[in-house]
């Protein structure tokens, strides 16, 4: 079937089947790797994408159910998309990704993509960046190699330098 | 068990002297990680977004049974093979054999299949329906043979060990005190959630390459080589952004590459095969399950005087690694502790189970939770603080271990024990814990609501580095180049899968060369670039590898200082014009002083030992047996901290990861198959489930290295599991012998006990 | 991952239509259809019916007497539910232990009570609130009490061609109810016993009437314990009456051993969460 939609503003518009996973959209239809797949099966957050500013598993979300709608991944927070000329820098990331480097919150990274979709989720949400609301925000994001301490603290940070600009 | 009176007077309290820095080792500091930037982004390229053109897919057809006669693999000729590939093990071209220690485990299956989900045979369709298709019309003709299950029912030893120092027997029989234990602890997987995953490409010179996710690459290049029979040029191994390993990715991608590289060599393309979650936790190696039974003797004194120990450990169908985790969890099983006789028994046996391989700790967390549980039950037995018993038995330097190892330097069981405690208030919120039960069993049970708190202590030891004389085998080559373009370049094997290997060598090199870490670039883990700096395990990569690294340098820096007559980091550049490019290769020599004998089991079983503490903090719901750990303090001695951050970060993980361990991570098995073979089945810790974890990195350098560092990455994972357990008994008044210390079976526990006590 | 053709119908009526015509398997949210098809758990459906376009499923309201949840409505928008919140708070709680947000943001009621999982989280809710099930097809809709509507292992009363449409539950004065998951961990977690317990009751003092007890992941299918029920009813939350009803309930049920828990522990956890819950509604 033939949708349409937006991913990081940008117009989006293909013929897939419609039970197609946006997961496998986003990789293999659009080249859009960021996006990780863990498990396949809503698990793990590592597919963790914004869908009308909605934290969803990616892998559990066939593409019909996308038509019209605008998703949000990792590839479209920093000010300036890296490429293969332009490489990631400490210094084009965005509020949370800077926090995330700078507290150690990335470790293998394959969560990271998951795990940054829903911090900004919960930074966007307005809630006070409190130890147990944090830790609800990401309770859908399995990571193995951190303990989730310095994810937290990630987040934290961002959420107290939003508050409290320069 | 005979008990005596409590010990007597408590010792006062230690003084402890910090660590003083001396010259020359390296100055912690926190640059930002490497490649954070491109983790961060989704630009990091791990193994399945690399993109090949024209790539095939590659699948595993797995046994389903547990042992059985393999009488042939049938293709149904109403399906069109000629669509794709099929290779069983007549298409190999060397040795039918997964290279490790022994040669017993076959590349794809051939007589009989010894475990559910052996590898069978392969198949590469050039798109994934027809691969699924083609799989669907392949079946497996067997006739089922008489599986093994138990450990202690097997016939097939792949490793025996037996340490002996002084007279068990008689220090047993002359004892005022003898605790006896049988501990049992299960499967844990590994989960990196980066499934494994390889892509093999042919090399236009009848080799292959293969890129993976992976910890050791020239593991897989020897495995490459001699069942492919290629050049060392031919067999290429190029490591893609590896999403966690803990031991998962040691072993495991050997067989992985060569099953992607067979195909590939019959379709003459690219092949992808990417582990879907449950094929990965179905077929993968995991934490040896282990049985260890314990008998220790107090003397009326309060000495400990004799430990008597056996270890099972059920290896699983092949020999795999597990000699070597079995002499780890050996030469550990002791615990931190002085003892003057010691026998330490220990076997690692087949069974008809997948093969069961490396994991953070490497057979210590097994042997060392069943330590740790017998050192708390002794304490409760003498009703003396788990705190204070092993302040009087840990060892102290100048003390030798059962191999007879004199532990000269780097000793900090003392150390990590005493801050672990100040900074968990232990003894305040123990003597709280104990008010709380003894109003709770007065008023009856649960009387002051359903939750119950309790702390727990655990201390544990762990070897730097490879076992025995296993540093010396390998002969690790670590090398610094300045090219004849002026930059500084580091050539490792060792891999970086998220501890930090990436950033902390850059800033060994900084410092020893007096650079910015921003000149100093670290070169891919490609076998065709990098030499073999041994695997990427054992917490050695910071000591080992590290310490090469920065003899590599001193030597460079001598070479071009010499030349110009000035400081490296103001004429190296013109060094490059001048001469050309300059590279160390810094080869291991092995450590003064350390000496092993493979075949006794005496002397020097590690070059130095990290020591650890962890406090935890649980709340046990006594309706239900559900556990909440609150928070640990976990004190874990590095020798010397490189990078803070890292440092911390490596202590959380694997804190958490061993509190999993403890309590929720557990693989139920029903005629050899995983039953919790899905991440719906199989549970760790979500961010909600982890505790507060509060790190403290103590320093007791080690000589040997030039930056005093050891390891740290598996220190945690001896700890966290026997600290919680011993929180769950202060909470509910019940010792939970195996693990993971389940709802289920702490509920079953107190429910005998309560049992016992009206009957 | 298979990929059966997916038809998604603007308007019920058409989605009623093709459900008339051919087999479909329905999806909403996509939480278990899509774990099924990329799991290659069981035989893939033949084709697919994506409901998500149909806004006529949409929405909670009050109803006169009852709270109506459209069949679309997530636990996302339970949880958000001021009006859920205020008359149902159980219901709020019950959708809170549901996977963790990813999940709650798709999954639905609907979805929940069609997939008709033996560990369904929010089914035990249904059963012990009277909520009554109404089904739509092209012959209309009837409505099904929550207690006939699971009526085996993930079997349910609905027919080949009927969709769950929208659920009511009844609002009682005076009517408490209770909610408690105990899982494998604290998120991300399938239930290894759930438990829904209701009853009215204007005072402390005053008796229990109309109880209802349903349970999750205890049985093949969400039950209620009709005969813990019956002791209870009449009864005053005493030391006595959690004291047997335990012992009831434990003896009524009939979980088994699998991948997640025992029956032991099933068997116990049941009767001593409801001891708490009844000691807890005593207040002694």
């Amino acid at each position: 079937m033939s949708v349409q939609f937006t991913v990081n503003e940008e117009p989006v518009e293909l013929d897939v089947p419609g039970i197609r996973r946006l997961l496998d959209v986003l990789r293999e239809d659009l080249g859009l790797t960021g996006t990780k797949e863990g498990c396949g099966e809503g698990e793990c957050g590592a597919c963790t994408v914004l869908l009308d500013g909605a934290v969803v598993d990616s892998c559990l979300v066939p593409i019909a159910q996308v038509d019209g709608h605008a998703v949000r991944t990792v590839e479209g927070l920093a000010p300036r998309r890296p490429d293969a000329r332009n490489p990631a820098t400490p210094d084009n990331l965005n509020l949370l990704q800077r926090a995330f480097l700078e507290t150690g919150g990335a470790q293998c990274g394959i969560c990271t993509p998951g795990m940054l979709m829903a911090g900004e989720a919960f930074l966007a949400s307005g809630q006070a960046p409190t130890d147990p609301a944090i830790r609800e925000a990401i309770a859908g994001n399995l990571c193995r190699c951190t303990g989730y301490t310095k994810i937290i603290e990630a987040i934290a940070l961002a959420a107290a330098r939003r508050e409290a600009p320069g | 068990m005979t008990i005596r009176p409590p010990l007597g007077r408590i010792a006062a309290p230690v003084t402890l002297r910090p660590h003083l820095p001396s010259s020359g080792l390296v100055t912690p500091s926190a640059p930002f990680r490497r490649e954070g930037p491109a983790k961060l982004t989704g630009t990091a390229l791990y193994t399945d977004d690399l993109v090949f053109p024209g790539a095939w897919y590659g699948q595993t057809i797995r046994s389903t049974e547990a042992r059985a006669r393999l009488l042939g693999v049938e293709l149904d000729p109403g399906f069109d093979w000629t669509r794709v590939v099929v290779v069983t093990a007549a298409d190999i071209p060397g040795a039918n054999i997964v290279n490790s220690i022994q040669d017993d485990q076959p590349i794809l299956a051939v007589d009989e299949i010894r475990h559910h989900a052996e590898p069978v045979a392969l198949v590469a369709a050039p798109d994934r329906a027809l691969l699924r298709e083609a799989v669907a019309h392949v079946a497996l003709r067997t006739s089922p043979l008489q599986p093994v299950f138990d450990p202690l029912a097997s016939s097939q030893v792949f490793a025996h060990y037996d340490i002996q120092t002084g007279d068990v027997e008689a220090a047993l029989a002359g004892a005022a005190l003898v605790v006896e234990g049988e501990y049992r602890v299960g499967h844990q997987e590994q989960l990196y959630i980066e499934n494994n995953a390889m892509i093999a490409v042919p090399r236009d010179d009848g080799g292959v390459a293969v890129h993976g996710s992976l910890q050791c690459p020239y593991y897989v290049h020897k495995a490459l080589r001699r069942s492919l029979l290629l050049s060392d040029a031919q067999a290429q191994v190029i490591q893609a952004e590896t999403g966690g390993g803990f031991g998962g990715k040691e072993e495991y991608p050997s067989i992985l590459a060569l099953h992607a590289a067979l195909l590939a060599r019959a379709c003459a393309r690219p092949v992808r095969m990417i582990y879907d979650r449950h094929e990965d936790i179905a077929a993968t190696t995991k934490r040896h399950p282990a049985i260890v039974t314990y008998r220790s003797g107090v003397s009326a004194d309060g000495r400990l005087v004799a430990q008597e120990i056996e270890i099972v450990m059920d290896a699983g169908a092949y020999c795999t690694l597990s000699p070597v985790v079995l002499s780890r969890g050996t030469l550990h099983a002791g615990g931190p502790y002085a003892c003057p006789n010691v026998r330490i028994r220990s076997r690692a046996v087949a069974t008809n189970t997948p093969p069961n391989g490396a994991f953070r700790g490497f057979g210590a967390p097994q042997t060392e939770f069943a330590a740790e549980m017998q050192v708390n039950r002794i304490a409760e037995a003498l009703a003396v603080s788990p705190l204070e018993l092993r302040r009087r038995w840990l060892y102290r330097p100048g003390d030798t271990t059962p191999t007879g190892q004199v532990l000269r330097e780097s000793v900090a069981a003392e150390e990590a024990l005493e801050r672990a405690a100040e900074a968990s208030e232990f003894e305040r919120v123990r003597a709280r814990t104990a008010a709380a039960r003894t109003s709770r069993v007065s008023r009856g049970d649960a009387a002051d609501g359903h939750l119950a708190h309790g702390i727990g202590l655990a201390l544990a030891w762990h070897g730097a580095g490879f076992t025995g004389s296993g540093e010396v085998h390998l002969e690790s080559v670590a090398s610094v180049e300045l090219t004849g373009d002026g930059r500084i370049v580091i050539l490792v094997g060792s891999t970086e899968m998220g501890q930090g290997t990436k950033t902390i060598f850059p800033q060994l090199v900084a410092e020893a060369l007096g650079v910015p870490m921003d000149d100093v670039e670290f070169a891919p883990q490609d076998t065709s670039i990098v030499p073999d700096s041994g695997p990427t395990v054992a917490s050695r990569t910071a000591m080992v590898v590290g310490g090469l690294v920065i003899g590599a340098c001193r030597r460079l820096r001598a070479v071009v200082e010499e030349r110009s007559g000035a400081p490296f980091a103001d004429s190296y550049r013109a060094d490059a014009q001048a001469h050309g490019p300059t590279r160390i290769d810094e080869h291991f020599e092995p450590y003064p002083g350390v000496d092993f004998d493979d075949t006794t089991y005496r002397g020097d079983a590690y070059p130095a030992f990290g020591w650890a503490s962890a406090i935890a903090e649980v709340d046990v719901d006594l309706d239900t047996g559900e556990v909440a750990v609150r928070s640990v303090v976990a004190a874990d001695d590095v020798g010397r901290v490189i990078h803070p951050v890292l440092a911390e970060g490596q202590v959380e993980g694997g804190t958490l990861q061993a509190v999993g361990y403890a309590t929720i991570e557990e693989i139920k098995l029903r005629d050899g198959r995983y039953l919790n073979d899905r991440l719906a089945t199989y549970l760790i810790p979500t961010a909600l489930d982890a505790p507060r974890i509060e790190t403290i990195l103590v320093e007791a350098p080690f000589s040997g290295a030039p930056h005093g560092a050891k390891g740290i990455g598996e220190l945690p994972m001896d700890v966290g599991a026997p600290a919680v357990v011993a929180a769950i008994h202060d909470a509910t008044g019940v010792w939970i012998h195996d693990l993971p210390a389940s709802p289920e079976r702490i509920l079953a526990a107190m429910a005998s006990r309560d049992a016992e006590s009206q009957g | 991952m298979i990929e059966p053709p997916l038809v998604s119908p603007d308007t019920l009526s058409a989605a009623y239509r093709l459900l008339a015509e051919a087999a479909y398997r329905p999806i909403s949210g996509g939480t278990d259809v899509l774990v099924a098809l990329s799991g290659g758990l069981g035989a893939p459906p033949e084709r697919l019916l994506d409901l998500w376009r149909l806004d006529e499923l949409r929405g909670i309201a009050l109803d006169g007497d009852a709270l109506i949840f459209g069949a679309l409505t997530t636990y996302a928008e339970i949880r958000r539910s001021a009006v859920c919140r205020d008359l149902l708070p159980a219901f709020v709680e019950a959708a809170a232990t549901i996977g963790a947000a990813q999940i709650q943001n798709r999954g639905t009621l609907g979805g929940n009570i069609a997939n008709a999982s033996p560990a369904g989280d929010m089914l035990p809710v249904l059963l012990a609130t009277d909520a009554v099930i109404v089904a739509g097809s092209v012959r209309g809709e009837r409505s099904i009490p929550a207690a006939s509507f699971w009526t085996g292992y993930r079997q349910t009363a609905l027919a080949g061609d009927e969709i769950v449409v929208r659920i009511r539950i009844p609002l009682v004065a005076d009517r408490q109810v209770r909610f408690r998951k105990i899982g494998t961990r604290r998120a991300q977690a399938i239930s290894k016993v759930v438990i829904a317990l209701s009853w009215v009751s204007a005072a402390p003092a005053e008796p229990w009437r109309s109880v209802r007890l349903g349970l999750g992941s205890v049985a093949e299918r969400p039950i209620r314990a009709t005969a813990t029920e019956a002791f209870l009813e009449g009864r005053l939350p005493t030391s006595d009456t959690a004291n047997t009803a335990s012992v009831r309930v434990a003896a009524e049920i009939e979980p088994i051993n699998d991948v997640r828990s025992t029956a032991d522990y099933r068997r116990a956890v049941t009767g001593r969460v409801l001891y708490r819950l009844i000691r807890e509604a005593g207040d002694w």
